[in-house]
């Protein structure tokens, strides 16, 4: 009878025992994690300027910028000289990118491409592009077509790079199928080499586009006369820290943006891939 | 079965026709000795052999895959050949639909793939990802990609290899009716004996670089494994495959024939 008097267990919750190990991996991502320091730097900012530890002189106060921004707008300088530095980097990335594609795929798919344009893509890689500013002067001038032509030459190698390593990283059995389906080579590139090399081009042009950047920076700042990079330098001149930190935040918001497209581009292309991240 | 069988008659012109061929990877010795092959038209073909018998070179010999491969000897295929790989070899970036008709040129190409894919009893999954499919299925589109092309002759290389055993069984069935109504000749290479006797019309062990045993399957209605005469020739090509059938032998006797071979 003893079964029938024992005390039962309390009804609540049914038991979980298991056993655990201790986790190494970093565990349950964060909400809003990439936020999270953004926020804390400006915080920084805005209480370094309100209790005088940062000198405005040094850094502008965080409601200065804004204000200084307000007026940039209002005036119409800053839109101006946004969209100005927009066309040029866009000018510069779209032709870099389309050269650099082309190239890839040609030297992807014939030996004999593959010996003329390696070789001296791989010379241009280790020249950095801002070096060649001085010889793009003497021969284009200080005019658009010199900064449009600086921003593509630096955009051209990563998409090169990348986007050849996608196309030669195209398993071989898809080349064969296609030979077994009879495809003609136009199909070919059109449904095997250039999706398959989708994923190399868009990592490509994410570093494209930082690279537009940065070449888009220099282009304004040796040789301004309008542009973002042209607001900063006079600013610089006159000592107006305010108007220097606008033009940066809008090139961060350039960047940022631009990194943004890219991403949504990524996701929309390579929507057939199942990958770890998904 | 009988009603598929292409019977081979001498008026008859053959869907493939190998004289003396002859495939080399190095100096050392040839995987192709000579070898020769007759398959008639809408004949189903079945090639066993062991690893290295020269299976998948013939195959990818025929599907004419075998560039920069030493070799003599002269090869008649039929125009229109299409190809199964073990592997499905759907392109990850095309939607199902997309696959199946890759490269065809015909003003209906869609509708002709939709009617295959509803053949192999894929309706519905036009839009699929390959990577949405299961192995089975993936294997299915990949049999709809080669017959919306109406092939006249299938090759096959170890199709159903990568296959759990359940969808294998119901890969057999698929395959002997879609053949039925297709009608090409058929070469598959595989490694199963089982599914060589109950596809095929006749079976070819490949040994030494040349058609080693050519037989008949004479196995009518229902090809069971009850059947007394599927194991006997069971038995017989295990034999020329040099595998002896011995799950009722004694454990000694077993170890004694590994250690020998």
């Amino acid at each position: 009878m003893t079964t029938l008097t024992a005390p039962a267990r309390p009804l609540a919750a049914p038991e979980d025992v298991r056993p655990t190990r201790r986790r190494l991996g970093p565990g349950e991502p964060i909400r809003f994690g990439g936020l999270i320091g953004i926020v804390t730097l400006l915080a920084a900012w805005v209480v370094g300027s309100a209790t005088g530890l940062l000198d405005p002189r040094t850094l502008t106060e965080p409601w200065t910028v804004l204000q200084t921004a307000g007026t940039l707008i209002e005036n119409g300088r800053l839109q101006e000289s946004l969209v100005t530095s927009g066309i040029r980097a866009a000018l510069g990335l779209g032709l870099g990118v389309l050269v650099g594609t082309v190239l890839a795929v040609i030297s992807g798919l014939s030996r004999v491409g593959e010996s003329l344009i390696d070789g001296p893509i791989q010379v241009k890689r280790s020249i950095p592009t801002l070096a060649l500013i001085p010889l793009l002067i003497l021969w284009l001038g200080i005019g658009e077509p010199m900064k449009v032509i600086t921003i593509a030459l630096a955009v051209f190698v990563p998409i090169y790079i990348h986007t050849h390593n996608g196309l030669r990283t195209i398993e071989g059995r898809y080349a064969e199928l296609a030979e077994t389906l009879g495809v003609t080579r136009g199909e070919f590139i059109r449904h095997v080499v250039l999706p398959g090399a989708m994923p190399g081009f868009l990592l490509g042009l994410r570093f494209a586009v930082t690279s537009s950047l940065l070449a888009l920076v220099v282009v304004e700042v040796i040789n301004a006369t309008s542009g973002i990079g042209h607001m900063i330098t006079l600013a610089s001149n006159y000592g107006q820290t305010d108007i220097i930190v606008v033009g940066l935040v809008v090139y961060a918001l350039l960047g940022v943006t631009a990194d943004a497209v890219v991403r949504l581009i990524e996701r929309k292309a390579l929507s057939w891939r199942r990958t770890l991240a998904s | 079965m009988a009603s598929y069988a292409g019977e081979l008659n001498p008026q008859q012109v053959p869907a493939v026709r190998v004289t003396s061929l002859h495939r080399s990877f190095n100096e050392a010795g040839g995987v192709l000795n000579g070898l020769d092959l007759d398959i008639a038209p809408g004949e189903f073909v079945a090639l066993l052999g062991r690893s290295g018998s020269g299976k998948s070179t013939l195959l990818r010999a025929l599907a004419g895959l075998d560039r920069g491969v030493a070799g003599t000897g002269v090869i008649e295929v039929p125009e229109k050949v299409s190809v199964v790989f073990q592997d499905s070899r759907l392109l990850p970036w095309k939607r199902v639909l997309d696959n199946v008709i890759l490269g065809l040129r015909a003003g209906d190409a869609a509708d002709r793939g939709r009617q295959a894919l509803a053949e192999v009893g894929l309706a519905g999954r036009e839009r699929a990802w390959p990577h949405e499919l299961s192995g089975g299925e993936q294997q299915r589109a990949s049999l709809a990609r080669s017959l919306v092309r109406d092939p006249q002759l299938l090759l096959a290389d170890e199709p159903f290899g990568a296959l759990d055993a359940l969808t294998r069984i119901r890969m057999h069935t698929l395959l002997r009716n879609l053949c039925e109504v297709h009608q090409p000749a058929v070469l598959l290479v595989t490694h199963d004996v089982d599914e060589a006797i109950v596809l095929a019309d006749r079976v070819i062990v490949l040994d030494g670089g040349v058609v080693r045993h050519d037989t008949r399957v004479e196995l009518d209605g229902r090809r069971s494994q009850a059947d007394p005469a599927f194991a006997r020739l069971r038995a017989r090509l295990l034999t020329e495959l040099g595998v002896e059938d011995d799950h009722d032998a004694v454990p000694g006797r077993r170890l004694d024939q590994r250690v020998a071979s």
